[in-house]
């Protein structure tokens, strides 16, 4: 009786989330059909029936076709430059965030902070717009170094091809770094004070304190991020890289994510695309489990 | 030596005596500290003071520290901009409605998936949360919202973002941390789940929800990819992607400010008529101004945000 009662309320619940489960499968689950168009020669104003299947064909092209080949090494070499590089230099929140737990000066403390984090708030549109105004050929840079009379010509930051991962690095940390040192900030608050006093009673300089306390008790957090990172590796989104990208830098600055919308809605190869966006799902997931399990081989616990 | 160093408070009380090396390294992380600061808030000053400065010295780049000159036709001119009104309605409109779709389905999904009682929670919670690791791509998925008759519609901008898997985890382990015991006593007195939902869940919840509706409110606004994939009519524009579209294609630019010109180069001084510059920074002022004016309120929810998020994502 009370055992019937339970399941009938089990049920009922089920019901009030069923809708959202619906949404759920309408919007992730339902679109994973989609990759069948990887299989056939779609083109617009078709369906799907009324386009030929192709079998493997537009895959085999990645690798076979020349131009193809050369086209997507190209956008693997710049999503490995800018990953790598973002990779190379993951622990910079660390770092910021625990100098910035050095200054005791708490106004300065939270200042500094609040103003760091600002950027992550704002769109990929909102910083390629004060890119835009800083460095473009009448923006602030080259109206100081004009006026001064150190150039003649205005310096195209924003076309130029030069140097551009990195740049591109500097616009992703400038947004990000600060949100980032948030997490490492709360982990360092909740370092044992114990162990600090205890190291500065026995003589323990600032420098040996955040070397043999602060920073061994920030490495797992890190690791964790690192490990996330890794799995993300080819997902670069393409938000930013679609903003900042114009036809004298589009090149070196296509990573893979907007190489694959490029490729569908500039050049209308929807098949080619979808089949390099499933290769790109493949490689992701089997980097997602090999960090999620190298996570729980060394630290005892995944993230997944 | 020892007694001539400065002593300092430290954090947790205990005073210790700075060495040279020490006060070196304090200094020199003010001094970096300061450049970071300047580094992220320069950039919004620049733009600000740009925009109510006298157009013609901001257009010769005369305007760098401080505003010259200040006036206020740029705003007016950029509210009578065609279609500027229209895109600002749109994002307004996708804030306000996401956001509390978003606010409402992460608190009672969060509390729905720590009910033991409902028929394949762990099955169910699971097919939610997966989500968060794949994706179909954005071919297959702009495909899909052709079919559904989402593209072209503002509900595209609503529908696919009303369950955000993240913040139902946000949710689950806040409600997870409330006590049992408020539940049970609610449910002893007769209460059904909703009862307990809505009388018992929701107002303890409350911060939880304000994070969560902080992070949907900014992703609403800021969003731009799904206007680019999902709408060819300007009437559904969002101010991000009018935006975009002023900075990179200046002939439509060029093209307001003729029509500007026509009707008010005679009422407005040469110094104050508008330039493609001074345009294009007035309305970068307008969209970045609401994340401005909520974030100090909410800042102090997003380190309880990212915390939790980072335990259980």
């Amino acid at each position: 009786m009370l055992k019937n009662k339970r399941k009938q309320r089990g049920i009922k619940e089920f019901l009030l989330v069923l809708p959202f489960i619906f949404l759920v499968a309408l919007f992730s689950y339902y679109p994973l059909y989609g990759w069948l168009y990887a299989f056939y020669d779609y083109k617009p104003p078709k369906t799907l029936q009324q386009s030929e299947f192709v079998g493997l064909k537009w895959f085999v092209t990645i690798v076979s076709n020349k131009v193809k080949t050369r086209e997507v090494l190209r956008v693997l070499r710049n999503t490995f430059a800018m990953s790598g590089l973002s990779l190379a230099f993951s622990w910079f929140p660390m770092i910021f965030a625990v100098f910035l737990n050095e200054i005791k000066c708490v106004p300065f403390k939270k200042f500094v902070q609040t103003v760091t984090t600002l950027p992550n708030f704002i769109s990929w549109v909102l910083v390629y717009s004060i890119a835009y105004s800083i460095f473009c050929s009448t923006g602030a840079i080259n109206s100081v170094l004009m006026n001064a009379g150190l150039i003649d010509k205005p310096i195209m930051f924003l076309q130029s091809t030069k140097g551009i991962w990195f740049k591109q690095w500097l616009w992703l940390t400038w947004k990000n770094a600060g949100w980032a040192s948030i997490m490492y900030l709360a982990a360092i608050s909740g370092i044992d004070e114990q162990l600090n006093e205890a190291a500065r009673v026995d003589g323990a300089s600032r420098w040996q304190v955040i070397w043999h306390i602060t920073v061994p008790s920030l490495l797992p957090t890190y690791f964790v991020l690192v490990m996330i990172s890794l799995a993300n590796f080819l997902t670069n989104g393409m938000e930013q890289y679609y903003v900042f990208s114009n036809s004298f830098n589009k090149e070196t600055i296509e990573v893979l994510d907007l190489y694959v919308y490029n490729t569908a809605m500039g050049a209308g190869g929807y098949s080619v695309s979808t089949a390099v966006s499933m290769l790109k799902t493949f490689v992701s997931m089997v980097l997602l489990f090999a960090s999620n399990s190298a996570s729980k081989l060394i630290r005892g616990e995944g993230f997944i | 030596m020892a007694k001539k160093a400065k002593t300092q408070k430290g954090s947790n009380g205990v005073h210790y005596k700075m060495g040279w090396s020490e006060r070196m390294m304090m200094i020199i992380t003010y001094f970096v500290y300061s450049i970071f600061a300047f580094v992220c808030f320069y950039p919004f000053y620049y733009i600000l003071i740009n925009s109510i400065s006298n157009n013609d010295l901001s257009a010769r780049g005369k305007v760098l520290f401080i505003p010259l000159e200040i006036h206020f036709n740029n705003f007016v001119s950029v509210a009578k901009i065609n279609g500027l009104l229209q895109a600002a309605t749109v994002s307004l409109g996708r804030t306000v409605i996401g956001a509390t779709l978003t606010v409402i389905t992460a608190g009672f999904l969060g509390f729905m998936f720590t009910r033991d009682t409902m028929w394949g929670r762990k099955f169910w919670y699971r097919f939610v949360v997966a989500t968060m690791y794949f994706n179909a791509g954005i071919i297959p998925w702009y495909l899909t919202m052709r079919n559904l008759h989402l593209t072209n519609n503002f509900w595209g901008y609503i529908f696919p973002l009303v369950v955000q898997p993240f913040n139902i985890i946000l949710c689950k382990t806040f409600v997870e941390s409330t006590p049992k015991a408020l539940q049970e006593a609610a449910e002893i007195d007769g209460a059904g789940t909703l009862t307990v939902f809505f009388k018992v869940i929701l107002p303890i919840i409350k911060p939880i929800l304000a994070t969560v509706a902080i992070f949907a409110a900014v992703g609403q606004w800021n969003a731009f990819q799904d206007t680019l994939l999902l709408v060819t009519t300007p009437k559904l524009y969002t101010l991000q992607f009018v935006l975009y579209q002023y900075i990179t294609q200046a002939n439509s630019l060029k093209a307001i400010i003729n029509s500007q010109m026509s009707t008010e180069s005679i009422a407005a001084s040469l110094a104050h008529s508008q330039t493609q510059t001074s345009i294009r920074m007035t309305v970068t002022i307008v969209v970045v101004a609401p994340i401005m004016c909520v974030y100090p309120f909410f800042q102090r929810y997003f380190t309880s945000g990212i915390m939790i998020g980072a335990v259980k994502g």
